[in-house]
């Protein structure tokens, strides 16, 4: 249990709730009523019946052979891009729309970057009939049009956000803005596993649906549930949190989280928050950020919408300190030649985002025994418009 | 005790008019003047703003004044370095709000020192919440007779009301309603309900309130349920590229202690 949460909401020195008083009585009812809720009966058979029916899982463990071939080494590919909506972001609203209505809230806010989760909370708010409202840098707005579309379709109220860098990090201030003004019927769905306890522990627990299912199917398919190494992107790290967390205690099994470098580590233009940053305190967490000298947070940059992000969630934070996962970074460019790579390989076109974790397998050493499994979290759909103009197709 | 909050509070019960301004607006040293015009206007109590890239809390006129603020270079180093001989000119007490990372970035421990070199009596950090506050810091606080004032709102629970009572000092900061700063709900529209709740309490430490004061009525208002109110979003939002920021100030600070 070295790697979960404590009762104070940290792992190691980071995470807790650093919130202003304004969130207090919201914050303190999800610390002490989600664990009893989510842990009742009638929620596990709800959010058990939801995973499997309506969002089609268990998401398939699947042997990519001519990319093994390619690699010299065996990669399967965890297909949570073939979820309802593309991506792994419907576990988590799932969940936290179950629970919001057992806390009797009424109105959904959420912060999107490259609009998965924002769809994925849409999504959920569609099927259960409440109202949603969903914030969005305008520079992400303009990047992901066809899934604002979507969140519209479906009946959110998208919300652009001008402050800042106009991403991730704005939506995700203007939704805090607008859960303090609107502290009694509204329910906050936070997106990965960031802000202030309980969510990185409950949004990793959510997740954590993706590292059961592996190793079930690992099992099956190569004989043992332990593979050698689990490689997922991170941005907050929601599906890094997932992908490992049925792991984090058996520490034969090699944890790599990939984040992205942008342009590069060595240039301004970068989102890779554990190589460049230091330790501070954003959006109510104590964690690692991306911060000048006077504690100002500086404006991330990644050609993924999704890990636009200038911090990390605080287990992510825990596991670099601690050296139970190992991190790296993708460039931009590395990354758009991994999501051609798998598409004319494999014949699956990934997400910008999950295309990082893709990208490290140019950065490791692998051997042929190995069992490699990369966390493929999202489907390439939303990001056709970027890929037809830097492929030229 | 020599606090000068304190001191304030025992002089006077009613009708406090404290300003809040972002350090670094409208220009990077307008700071001392800003304070010294207030002082001289006749207002009791300055909340220096130390603006933040992120600040949660506030609405977008503060959000906006701290934008500006940064971009002209403001960072607690300058602000520290502008305010070095203020108690040469300055006797109201002084208080410092902005948001943790800054601070904590600067050396929590360091920034309490300094405060107490310069004579600063105060702090208002909206994300460091009480329990954080006890755990870490208070001793190097109280080290540096330096008061953490701590905020209640209209969902705080009584229970809480009393912790954060008894762990105060100075002052309680009494958000008028639930909203992030500037949000534009008027205090006509507060819950009268949550101000005379909280006054039947008889806490120990007087209030202030804040948070949707923007003019003398409202100021008057908020008057008949705490020691007095706090002016921020209103009064940054003041400012104007015609008027000198001498008469600027002296201009709203009359219009808020004076009815139509």
């Amino acid at each position: 249990m070295k790697y979960q949460v404590d009762e104070k909401g940290y792992y190691g020195e980071f995470g807790g709730a650093w919130i202003p008083e304004m969130m207090f009585t919201n914050v303190d009812e999800l610390k002490r009523r989600y664990l009893e809720i989510i842990e009742s009966d009638s929620f596990k058979k709800e959010f058990d019946q939801l995973l499997k029916d309506y969002v089609g899982r268990p998401s398939p463990l699947y042997y990519a052979s001519r990319l093994s071939e390619h690699y010299g080494s065996r990669i399967y590919l965890k297909r949570e891009d073939l979820n309802h909506t593309g991506s792994h972001k419907l576990n988590n609203t799932i969940g936290q729309i179950l629970l919001a209505q057992q806390l009797g809230k009424t109105r959904i806010i959420a912060e999107t970057g490259a609009g998965q989760h924002g769809v994925a909370t849409a999504t959920v708010c569609a099927l259960k009939g409440i109202k949603c409202i969903v914030y969005m840098g305008a520079l992400d707005v303009s990047r992901q049009a066809p899934n604002v579309k979507k969140m519209k379709m479906l009946g959110a109220e998208v919300i652009p956000v001008h402050s800042g860098n106009k991403t991730l990090k704005d939506a995700t201030n203007e939704a805090m803005r607008d859960w303090i003004n609107n502290p009694e019927d509204t329910h906050y769905i936070i997106g990965s596993v960031v802000g202030p306890h309980p969510y990185p522990d409950m949004v990793a627990r959510f997740q954590s649906v993706i590292s059961a299912e592996m190793k079930k199917q690992l099992l099956e398919q190569t004989g043992s549930e332990f593979p050698t190494r689990i490689l997922a992107c991170v941005g907050g790290g929601s599906n890094a949190a997932g992908a490992f967390y049925h792991f984090l205690d058996d520490e034969q099994v090699e944890l790599i989280g990939v984040e992205a470098a942008g342009k590069g580590v060595d240039t301004n233009e970068t989102a890779a928050t554990l190589t460049v940053g230091t330790p501070g305190v954003l959006h109510s967490s104590r964690t690692v950020l991306m911060q000048n000298e006077d504690g100002q947070i500086t404006e991330p940059y990644s050609i993924s919408a999704g890990l636009d992000y200038p911090g990390i969630g605080p287990l992510h934070a825990h596991l670099f300190k601690t050296g139970r996962a190992k991190f790296l970074a993708a460039t931009d460019e590395e990354v758009l030649q991994a999501v051609l790579l798998l598409t004319q390989k494999e014949g699956i076109i990934p997400a910008l985002e999950s295309a990082h974790a893709l990208a490290a397998l140019d950065k490791i050493k692998m051997n042929p025994d190995d069992v490699n499994v990369i966390n493929l979290s999202g489907s390439g759909n939303k990001d056709m418009e970027t890929y037809l103009d830097y492929f030229g197709y | 005790m020599n606090n000068r909050i304190n001191q304030l509070f025992e002089r006077k019960k009613e009708n406090i008019l404290s300003v809040y301004f972002t350090a670094g607006f409208p220009n990077l040293n307008d700071t001392v003047e800003i304070i010294q015009q207030l002082e001289k206007n006749g207002v009791d109590l300055i909340e220096i703003g130390m603006p933040f890239s992120d600040p949660t809390a506030d609405g977008p006129t503060i959000q906006r004044t701290s934008e500006i603020a940064l971009k002209n270079g403001m960072s607690i180093k300058v602000l520290f370095e502008q305010l070095k001989t203020i108690r040469e000119s300055v006797s109201i007490p002084l208080v410092l709000m902005g948001y943790l990372n800054p601070v904590y970035q600067y050396g929590v421990e360091k920034f309490c020192q300094k405060c107490n070199e310069i004579g600063i009596d105060g702090t208002i950090l909206p994300d460091l919440p009480l329990d954080e506050f006890e755990a870490n810091y208070k001793t190097i606080f109280e080290q540096n007779n330096l008061h953490n004032i701590l905020l209640i709102t209209p969902q705080t629970s009584e229970a809480r009301i009393r912790q954060i009572d008894d762990a105060s000092e100075g002052f309680i900061y009494m958000v008028s309603s639930s909203s992030t700063t500037g949000a534009g709900k008027k205090v006509e529209d507060f819950h009268a309900d949550y101000f005379e709740r909280i006054q039947a309490m008889n806490l120990k430490n007087p209030r202030l309130i804040g948070f949707g004061i923007s003019d003398n009525a409202t100021f008057t208002n908020a008057c008949k349920y705490a020691s007095g109110a706090i002016i921020g979003s209103a009064f940054v939002s003041s400012f104007s590229e015609e008027v000198k920021t001498a008469d600027s100030v002296a201009q709203f600070v009359k219009n808020m202690l004076t009815a139509d």
